[in-house]
Order: structure tokens, then C-alpha cells, then sequence
């Protein structure tokens, strides 16, 4: 080793598996270029292709286009005529409704699980990790009797109240509440503070990064739900908007125009609450996946 | 004593100065009561009050359908008359229905391709774009989103490029290419395929994150170490690089195994099954079964098999992350 900086020019050169980063000929930084090019084309295009499209007068699915043509709202007010502001609404009402819940109920199952000691917490851990292994799909068919017996179907509600307890949720909570020193919750104690006070303002005003993990993810989950809303949905007049695409894969006037128009209503949500909340996400992909 | 610092709030912290013997000072009302009243319960009963609403709804949306999944297996199903019990009966029509066995073959099939083709380009992806420079991250961003939008929006667009006319979107790019027209969906032997493509589509993003994610942890110095050694980027990242991804790898096949096996959404929108059931999943075979035909006791044992399958699996995830996690704190 000559000098810090030789020493530098090293670590960088060997920071990644490839390399890449650090061809610095222009060959290099063109090829890297086409490379990040192409794969975005391959990733993005097609959901970039929808945005271009619903704003353009597309009617078939071969004029389908990554540059804007003959701009225009005509596919969004086709899209509004055929009640997908309806759909968009009991989308929204799901989410948030369930994701209130879902938080709620998290955040207080966590609590108990992570900060307190009783007989019986080891099979109620298992009991929920168990669930796990229990997705909708696989309960289909039992889950839909249950929620006609709980007078759940045809509403709303039906689509809230089973997304209320995930277990990704309760356990990705209940980890980051272990790392909250006990100390504070004593000393709230000392001074009086009941369980839940203790939970309540000292606990939860802490869990606000885990908040953001759980809330993201509980929005994606979701809002990407599709198996339970056509369980529930009797009427037209219940579609979720993710639902309802299917209803709407032409239109006398617009043609395709009309599914391009509601897809890109049907995606944005989702794809804007991601971007808004990166960090969040990603600290809940790696824990999710990895260390479960 | 006072519990302050770190954002704890002043509420906690409001009653500081008081004598330890003086008695707990309450919420003015109207919390009074309930304060009292909570405070008249037992200990042992505070834990199970913050589980309770997540206990219900488990119960309600999970347990009981799996429970009643598994009796009505046995059962041949007959609103209104009463069910009658008929054994394995439900489970032999499973094992020996051509649909349901076809059914399997192609949800096997549609499982290991997607996995696989996910993992090796997930894998691809993310030695391509590993690094902390804001290009790289902006090109992540693009290349994730087919993970976070919903499964139906993704099913319609691709349903749109894969039009099996000659001038598709598919079709158009087959032809720069100098291969197709190809009918894709429409195609009893090309739509298997189809519907595998948009999986990987979707799921390489997903593992290319969780890829990243482990590369941040291998040993920079091994790189270090290899290049010093005179070894090539090709040997560093075979030797250095894949076996530090290993427990990765495990836990990504399993994980998206056990997605695979219960895929639904996307075929019922892509294809729902067909063309002529070349691509009927057990998932939407039973869909049609229990809620179309009205067969719910058949329906109910491929069910108990799809879970049955899903555990098994399952319990091999915790076992390979039993012994990772053993590894990591050797």
C-alpha cells in the first residue's frame, strides 16, 4: 500500500460482486448506460406503456405505446361513466379501514408478545407464525361459508375484517418492540402509569419507524388483495377497483382505452405509497424474508 | 426517575415528582372509571386482553376455515340435507381425477419455473445493479415496481402485450427479433410459458432486493483477499460472492415455492384455466369446483393436499433457517 489514496481507489474497485461502478472508460459508461437502459424498458416499460396509453387514443390492444399520442381524457371520463370512481372509492374504503385495523390489532398483539411474560406465550407465538401457512387461497372455499355465517358477504366488511390480523405485521412489531429498553417503561410505572398508559404513550410514540414498515406493507397487501373481494363482492356496487378490471376490458366508444384508464387508477395507489415510503419497505422486505 | 429523553412523551412523564406511596394519579374523567376498572383485573389477565382482537380474528378468518376445510373433506357436502360422511372418498376422487392431476402437474411445473427464472435473474439483477450510487438506486426503484403493483393491474397489461396478433406489443418485439408470431396466451402450448413469464417478471425484482440485500453482507476483505490472490471477477463471485449468498438462496426458493403452489390470481385473469385446461392450477380448479359447481367436499380435500403441501414446505423454511441462524451466531 503506497498512499490513502491508492489504498481507496482499491476498497472502491472491490465494494461490489461485479465491479461495474468502477470501468471508468467511456465504453464502459456507454454500455453501462445501454444496460441500465434496457433493463428499465423491460421492468418499467410496460407499466410506462399504461400511463403513455391511457392518456392516448388507444383502442385496441396493438396500438398499445410508449410515446404519447393524440393526448387525450376521453379513456378516464369512459372509465368514470362506467362507475369506476365507485370502485376506486370502495378500494380506498378497504384499505383504510383495514389497514386501521390491521395496525391496531398489530400493534396490541405485539405488545403482549414482546413485553410481557406469561404462560402460554410460546404457543400463542406458534399459534400466530402458524398462520402463516394458512394464505386465503388455500382456505377459499371453507372462508367463504364462514364470512356468508358472519352475514359478511355483499359488504364491505366482509373485505376489512379478515385482513385485520396478519402475522408479517404482528411479528415484524413485536421484534421492534423487544429493542425498547425496559428501563423507560419502569420508570413510567414507578410513577403510576398503568399497562395501558405505559403502551399507550410511552411504548407506541417509540414504534413509529416500525409504524411506517407495517403501514406500507399493510397498505401493498391490500390493496393487491383480489381472491377475498371476489369471495365477498355479490353486486357490481362492491368492487374493489382491482376487481372490477376485469369487467371493464372494452368500451363501445374507447375501446381498451377504458381498462388502460382504470388499471392506471387501479395502479398508482400502490405504486406512489411505495415510492413515498422506500426506506420503510425496505427494511421490511429484508426482515420479512430473511430473518422472518 | 422521570421518563424522559428519547421521545417519550410528557404524559408518561407529567406525575415526576410525587412520593412513591402516594396513590397512582388517575386521568381526570371521564378515564376515571374505566382506569378503575382495568385496574381492579387481574394481572395475568393484560396480556391476553392486547391479544384478544388479533386471537378472535385468527380464529374466525384462519382456524375455523381450516377446520372446517379438513371435515368437509370427508364429507360430501349437501346444503340443506346434512352432510354424509364418505371417508377418503373425496381424497381418492383428488388422486385420481386426469383434471385434478393435470391440475398438479401444471402448478408443480408453473412453481419450479417461476422460482427458478426469478431467482436466476433476481440473482442477475442484482449483480448488475449492486451499489449506493443514486443512478443505481433510481434504476432499482423502475426495475421493482412490477412487485408493489397489484397482481390485477399487472394480469390486464399483460394481457394487452401478449395480443397474439402479428403487431402485439410481444409479437412486434418477437419480430425484431426475427422469431414468432406467437399466441401466447391463446396457445395450448405456449400459454404455460406465458403465464410463467409475467411470474418472473413480478418475482425477479422482488429477489433481487432480498439478493442485494445479502450481498451488503458478504466480507468486503474476501474481495480483498481473491483479487489479491490474482482471481477474476467470475471466480471471485463463484467463490466469494455465491457461497456467502447460500442461506439466501434457500430461503428464496422455498419462500417463492410456497407462492407458486397456491397461485391463483394471475392465471384466473390471464387465462382462467384455459386455453382447453393447459393451464389449470389447483387453485383455480378448486375455485371452480367449490364455489361454480358446488362440489365443495372435493374441493375441501384438494384444499387439505395444497396445505398439507404448503406445511411441509413451511417446516423445511424454518429448519434452513434454524441452521442459518446458527451459523450466524457460531
Amino acid at each position: 500500500m503506497t498512499g490513502p489514496r491508492k489504498t481507496r481507489g482499491r476498497a472502491e474497485a472491490l465494494d461490489t460482486a461485479l465491479g461495474l461502478g468502477t470501468l471508468g472508460s467511456p465504453l464502459a459508461k456507454v454500455g453501462r448506460f445501454v444496460l441500465y437502459a434496457a433493463l428499465v424498458f423491460v421492468f418499467a416499460g410496460p407499466l410506462l406503456a399504461l400511463l403513455v396509453s391511457s392518456f392516448s387514443r388507444v383502442t385496441d390492444p396493438t396500438s398499445l405505446t410508449l410515446i404519447p399520442t393524440e393526448l387525450t381524457l376521453d379513456n378516464f371520463r369512459a372509465a368514470f361513466k362506467r362507475d369506476v370512481l365507485l370502485y376506486l372509492m370502495n378500494s380506498f374504503l378497504v384499505v383504510g379501514g383495514g389497514l386501521l385495523l390491521q395496525i391496531a390489532v398489530s400493534v396490541s398483539a405485539a405488545y403482549a408478545l414482546a413485553r410481557k411474560k406469561f404462560p402460554g406465550l410460546r404457543l400463542v407465538f406458534l399459534l400466530i407464525l402458524s398462520t402463516m401457512m394458512l394464505p386465503e387461497e388455500v382456505l377459499a372455499i371453507p372462508l367463504s361459508l364462514v364470512l356468508s355465517d358472519l352475514n359478511l358477504v355483499g359488504s364491505l366488511f366482509g373485505m376489512i375484517v379478515p385482513v385485520g390480523a396478519w402475522a408479517f405485521s404482528i411479528l415484524v412489531m413485536a421484534e421492534f418492540m423487544k429493542e425498547i429498553p425496559l428501563e423507560l417503561e419502569e420508570a413510567a410505572r414507578l410513577d403510576g402509569a398503568g399497562d395501558f398508559r405505559i403502551f399507550w404513550s410511552v411504548v407506541l410514540p417509540l414504534c413509529k419507524p416500525a409504524l411506517g414498515v407495517i403501514g406500507i406493507f399493510g397498505f401493498t397487501m391490500i390493496w393487491d388483495q383480489y381472491l377475498l373481494p371476489l369471495l365477498v363482492a355479490t353486486d357490481s356496487q362492491q368492487f374493489t377497483l382491482p376487481l372490477a378490471l376485469r369487467t371493464l376490458r372494452s368500451d363501445e366508444e374507447v375501446g381498451i382505452g377504458v381498462l388502460l384508464a382504470a388499471s392506471l387508477l387501479a395502479m398508482l395507489p400502490s405504486v406512489l405509497a411505495f415510492i413515498a415510503m422506500q426506506r420503510q419497505f425496505m427494511r421490511g422486505l429484508t426482515s420479512g424474508a430473511i430473518k422472518g | 426517575m422521570r421518563a424522559t429523553g428519547s421521545g417519550a412523551p410528557a404524559t408518561a412523564a407529567r406525575p415526576g415528582r410525587r412520593p412513591l406511596s402516594a396513590p397512582p394519579v388517575i386521568p381526570a374523567a371521564p378515564g376515571n372509571r374505566r382506569a378503575r376498572w382495568r385496574r381492579s383485573l387481574p394481572n395475568w389477565t393484560t396480556p391476553w386482553l392486547f391479544l384478544a382482537p388479533a386471537l378472535v380474528l385468527f380464529g374466525l378468518f384462519k382456524f375455523t376455515p381450516m377446520w372446517r376445510a379438513m371435515q368437509m373433506s370427508f364429507h360430501e357436502v349437501r346444503p340443506y340435507l346434512g352432510d354424509r360422511w364418505v371417508g377418503w372418498a373425496n381424497y381418492q376422487q383428488v388422486a385420481t381425477d386426469e383434471d385434478f392431476l393435470a391440475a398438479i402437474g401444471h402448478t408443480v411445473v408453473l412453481a419450479l419455473g417461476q422460482t427458478g427464472g426469478s431467482i436466476i435473474i433476481g440473482l442477475l439483477l442484482a449483480l448488475v445493479l449492486e451499489g449506493s450510487t443514486r443512478n443505481l438506486w433510481i434504476v432499482r426503484t423502475a426495475v421493482f415496481l412490477p412487485t408493489v403493483a397489484a397482481m390485477a393491474v399487472v394480469a390486464e397489461v399483460w394481457r394487452i402485450l401478449y395480443y397474439p396478433a402479428g403487431d402485439g406489443a410481444m409479437n412486434t418485439i418477437l419480430s425484431w427479433l426475427g422469431a414468432g408470431p406467437s399466441q401466447f396466451l391463446n396457445g395450448q402450448d405456449s400459454s404455460l410459458l406465458s403465464v410463467m413469464g409475467v411470474g418472473i417478471w413480478r418475482g425477479a425484482p422482488y429477489d433481487m432486493m432480498i439478493f442485494i440485500a445479502g450481498l451488503a453482507g458478504v466480507d468486503r476483505t474476501l474481495y480483498e483477499a481473491s483479487a489479491a490472490d490474482g482471481a477474476g471477477v467470475l471466480r471471485r463471485i463463484w467463490h466469494v460472492t455465491l457461497p456467502a449468498l447460500r442461506p439466501v438462496f434457500a430461503i428464496l426458493f422455498t419462500l417463492a415455492a410456497i407462492r407458486g403452489l397456491r397461485v391463483f390470481t394471475e392465471i384466473f385473469l390471464l387465462t382462467n384455466g384455459g386455453p382447453n385446461g393447459s393451464t389449470e392450477v389447483l387453485m383455480t380448479l378448486i375455485y371452480k369446483l367449490g364455489l361454480e359447481r358446488g362440489e365443495l367436499g372435493v374441493a375441501a380435500a384438494g384444499s387439505m393436499i395444497l396445505l398439507l403441501a404448503t406445511v411441509l414446505l413451511t417446516l423445511v423454511v424454518q429448519g434452513i433457517r434454524a441452521r442459518a441462524n446458527r451459523q450466524v451466531t457460531r
